[in-house]
């Protein structure tokens, strides 16, 4: 299969790749560039924990191709931490005890870093609506909702 | 209030997880995040059918396509006598099959290749030649004599029952019935449902021809077991227990599916003994759900009698246990129905009967829980149900006649009329407090408000009792195996700690827990001690983590285990402080002599002794090993209060408010024990409006992706509210019991009962989970309320 060059910028830092055209996004961000943080929860789009963050839009990795974020900024769970400082949410999550397996988790991570990036005072429907396309099956999604508002909170204090 | 400071962080402390640095910086080490050189993938051909014989297996073109290695069939598998293997209820299930597959997509061959893409590429290209059978979905057409025989692989099989199993005392019950003034009988079904964890299963298998030894990354609650497992099925071609390595790495959520063994292991284990490289296989989500263990699908007629006044004096309880093709449950040995006979529930009963048949059909095999204990949720959905329809038959509030029939405080230890010993409850006081916190006076006075109005809200009342902790070893084993579990501590020199556990967290927090219950009996800060489990080769043999046994059971282990290690400490400090025994005092931390507490050894000035300074005569070190089984089980209960409303157009119901009131005996780690019933409440929720898994007459699986199998969002999830009361275990050394499942064995009846209250006026009876808009919406439109 002729392979696509593509060139992609994930956590700020330059990629160059050949990909198989059918190579499916996620696959390229965990096993090619080896950030096995973004996880695999399903085939169908439903679970979320594929989700990352491009061009600052929460996205579904595993709906994506690689070929297709060429020229594209990309932020995985594992580009939230700056300089040694954890992303508000990431503080949140564990502040307010928002994960029990862990494996969801990266998912709620980039899709609350989207969605409070444009709206940092959420209603609790608001952000129950937000994370509709995250499934969790450990936490009942209570505390998830709390690290949400946890971190709206450091945020509306421009605690990034 | 603890009895351990905050920096000590020992029992009722909410400390911050251990493991969520790793986890909320994408650094957890999940089995598909697992490389090694030289590393091939596996995937899977599954069967189209639900029941058909292979004619042929075509893999030329498989084979032809490049970057294909090889493909295992059956055949393969059967000239090492491995293409059957035995299940944990000693029934027997194929790893791949030779003659005949049994369910639609059961594994019919498995594809090597240089990557995952490939491996789909192959598994495409594989050509199977199918002669389909008669398919049996129904386990009730399956008992008739003119049905199908599925197991003709067991000779002079000539039906498709596997056992009949009863419990309780016939005549006594029998008698009760004649004698009782008011009857209700009910049918209730229990539909067959999937864990879903969101990780699916998978492993790394990696055979070392060198050593010959076998090391297996997999997703497995149970890594000893398996290990023993896996001796016992492959010791015949030189796979033995002291060569094979199990361990668990993160596990993306576990809840009963990732403890049975599933032929990919076995698949994936010879696949790399066949080829001497490692060897991955990772379940997609489709595969997971169609076919994995499934849980409940029990059709239960249940019966309950009582007098007038509402006490209630019989339960009858017959069962049909849809198996699948296999008997392959996860329950003790003794026990083919599981712990179905705690259905007495918390309800002082005189008499019970209890039969359950088992069942062969074209369905894929399981019986595991889904978070839950042997079948329990199964007991308390019937007594729940029927306790509710007695209520509203007799026109008694539902809470008045479960207070009046609650097993009474003083009555404990108890003896239920089906021979369980209840350890401790006062279950009064729970549903007490959950009905001041809802307010269910106003409720009932908003209720008939609205009804007046012809608006349909319900309240339903769960109050249920758990039996975990499996389990004393006089009754309980799985394969022979006791049910105890272990706990090894190590002191370090400098006072630090290694402790190390036959259970597996799978999101449950035990490296926080653990460190809590070490740290409240040595007084060593839960951050100086390090918390390993999941690797056979290092941790002590346990039976692993299900079934809420790793605070009951191995929480119990650590506790002797650490007990053990104070005791050693206390003859150190009385050697260092050149004082008797007798006349040293213990507080968390230090051991100081009465009445002169500035004459102290703190336990880490011990611990450096132990290697530096020991008494002649005494064994260096500071560590215990201890293999717990327990006295009895434990016995978790709790009340729930549910309100929901129904919209009459659509049939939606929409769970407004939802009161949990648990009790979980002593507890660890509030914040813990909090998260675990928020996610029992949803995995509760579930079930009561969301998640079945049917099957067509063809034996098609019509739920099988997250297309239609439907886990509640955030959306659906109310804002559970929760509350507690404590009344420990009086035989468990720390007073615990054990909490992660009773929200999902509590929740579903709540969710029905308030269903089926705010329906009762329509002639509603009982509705049968998932509970969704389309049967609702039915029911009113009988009752003339929809168009």
């Amino acid at each position: 299969m002729a392979k696509i060059e593509i060139n992609v910028r994930v956590n700020g830092v330059e990629h160059r790749a050949e990909v198989e055209p059918r190579l499916l996004l996620v696959h390229f961000l965990r096993e090619s560039l080896r950030l096995t943080g973004t996880h695999i929860g399903c085939d169908t789009s439903h679970c979320g924990a594929c989700t990352v963050v491009i061009d600052g839009r929460a996205v579904k990795s595993c709906t994506m191709f690689a070929a297709q974020v060429d020229g594209r900024e990309i932020l995985t769970v594992e580009g939230l931490e700056r300089d040694g400082k954890l992303h508000p949410l990431q503080e949140g999550f564990f502040q307010e005890h928002g994960l029990q397996c862990g494996y969801c988790t990266p998912g709620m991570l980039m899709t609350g870093y989207a969605f409070l990036n444009g709206n940092t005072a959420p209603t609790e429907d608001e952000i129950r609506h937000a994370i509709s396309g995250n499934l969790c099956r450990c936490t009942g999604y209570v505390n998830i909702v709390k690290a949400y508002q946890y971190a709206a909170a450091r945020l509306r204090e421009g605690g990034v | 209030m603890p009895k351990t400071s905050a920096e000590i962080g020992g029992m009722g402390h909410s400390v911050k997880r251990k493991e969520d640095p790793r986890f909320i910086r994408g650094k957890g080490n999940y089995v598909d995040d697992i490389v090694l050189p030289d590393m091939i993938y596996m995937d899977i051909v599954r069967s189209p059918f639900a029941h058909a014989t292979i004619k042929n297996i075509d893999t030329a073109k498989a084979l032809a396509t490049p970057g294909v290695l090889a493909v295992i069939t059956g055949k393969d598998l059967a000239a090492y006598n491995l293409h059957w293997m035995p299940t944990l209820m000693s029934d027997t299930q194929m790893v791949l099959p030779v003659e005949k597959v049994m369910y639609q997509a059961q594994e019919v061959a498995a594809v090597l290749a240089t990557d995952r893409y490939t491996a789909a590429d192959g598994v495409d290209a594989v050509e199977v030649d199918y002669d389909p059978l008669p398919v049996v979905v129904d386990p009730f057409k399956a008992l008739l004599p003119d049905a199908p025989i599925l197991r003709t692989d067991k000779e002079g099989k000539k039906d498709n029952h596997i056992w009949h199993w009863e419990w309780g005392d016939k005549s006594a019950t029998d008698q009760a019935f004649d004698e009782a003034d008011v009857k209700v009988t009910q049918d209730i079904y229990i539909p067959r449902i999937h864990v879903a964890s969101i990780e699916t299963c998978g492993c790394v298998a990696s055979f070392d021809k060198i050593n010959g030894k076998l090391t297996v990354w997999m997703t497995t609650q149970a890594p000893h077991a398996i290990r023993t497992v896996f001796a016992l099925v492959a010791g015949h071609v030189g796979l033995q227990e002291h060569k094979i390595q199990i361990i668990s790495p993160d596990i993306g959520g576990g809840f009963g599916g990732k403890v049975p063994v599933y032929p990919g292991y076995v698949i994936a284990v010879a696949a790399s003994v066949l080829t001497g490289k490692p060897v991955k296989w990772i379940e997609d989500r489709m595969e997971n759900l169609q076919a994995d263990s499934f849980a409940r699908d029990y059709h239960i007629a249940a019966e309950l009698a009582g007098k007038k006044d509402g006490t209630l004096t019989a339960l009858r309880i017959k069962t049909v246990a849809d198996h699948g093709y296999t008997d392959a449950a996860a329950n003790p040995s003794k026990f083919p129905a599981g712990l179905f006979h705690i259905c007495t529930g918390s309800y002082d009963l005189k008499a019970a009967h209890v039969e359950v048949d088992g069942v062969y059909t074209n369905k894929p095999p399981g019986g595991i829980a889904y978070r839950c204990s042997f079948r329990v949720t199964e007991a308390v959905h019937t007594i729940e149900r029927m306790a509710d329809l007695m209520a509203h038959e007799i026109g008694m509030d539902p809470a008045d006649l479960r207070m009046k029939n609650f097993i009474a405080p003083d009555r404990f230890p108890y003896k239920s009329a089906l021979g369980w010993e209840y350890d401790s409850g006062n279950y009064a006081g729970a549903l007490k407090l959950a009905i001041d916190r809802i307010g269910y006076t106003d409720l009932r006075k908003e209720q008939a408000e609205r009804r007046a109005r012809g608006e349909l809200m319900g309240i339903g009342i769960s109050s249920f009792t758990e039996i975990v902790g499996a389990g004393p070893s006089k009754h309980f084993d799985i394969l022979g195996l006791k049910m105890f579990d272990s706990a090894e501590i190590r002191i370090h020199p400098t006072g630090k700690v290694i402790a190390r556990f036959g259970t597996k967290s799978q999101g449950q927090g035990h490296e926080t827990t653990y460190a809590q219950i070490i740290a409240e009996e040595l007084g060593i800060p839960a951050a100086d001690i390090a918390v390993e489990e999941g690797d056979t080769d290092t941790a002590p043999y346990g039976l692993g983590t299900y079934a809420s046994r790793s605070t009951p059971v191995a929480g119990a282990a650590r506790a002797v285990a650490a007990r053990k290690i104070r005791e050693k400490a206390k003859k150190i400090a009385a050697y260092l402080l050149e004082a008797h025994e007798d006349d040293l005092d213990w507080e968390p931390g230090k051991f100081f002599v009465k009445g002169s507490p500035d004459r102290a050894k703190t336990i880490q000035e011990i611990a450096l002794a132990a290697y530096t300074n020991h008494p002649q005569g005494m064994e260096a070190g500071l560590e215990a090993v201890s293999y717990y089984d327990p006295p009895n089980l434990t016995y978790p209960f709790g009340s729930y209060i549910c309100v929901v409303d129904i919209d009459k157009g659509t049939g939606e119901v929409k769970v407004r408010r939802f009161m949990a009131v648990d009790d979980c005996g002593n507890i660890i780690n509030p914040m813990i024990v909090e998260g675990q019933i928020h996610g029992g409440l949803t995995m509760g929720l579930a079930p009561a409006l969301y998640e079945e898994i049917q099957y067509d007459e063809s034996g098609n699986c019509l739920q099988g992706s997250f297309m239609n199998y439907l886990l509640p969002t955030a959306v659906e999830t109310p804002a559970w509210e929760t509350d507690k009361t404590c009344t420990p275990s009086p035989h468990h050394p720390l007073g615990a019991k054990g909490v992660g499942e009773s929200a999902t064995v509590g929740a579903p009846a709540a969710i029905v009962n308030a269903v089926v209250d705010a329906l009762w006026h329509l002639g509603v009876r009982h509705i049968d989970i998932p509970i969704t808009p389309p049967k609702v919406w039915k029911a009113l439109r009988d009752a003339g309320v929809s168009e």
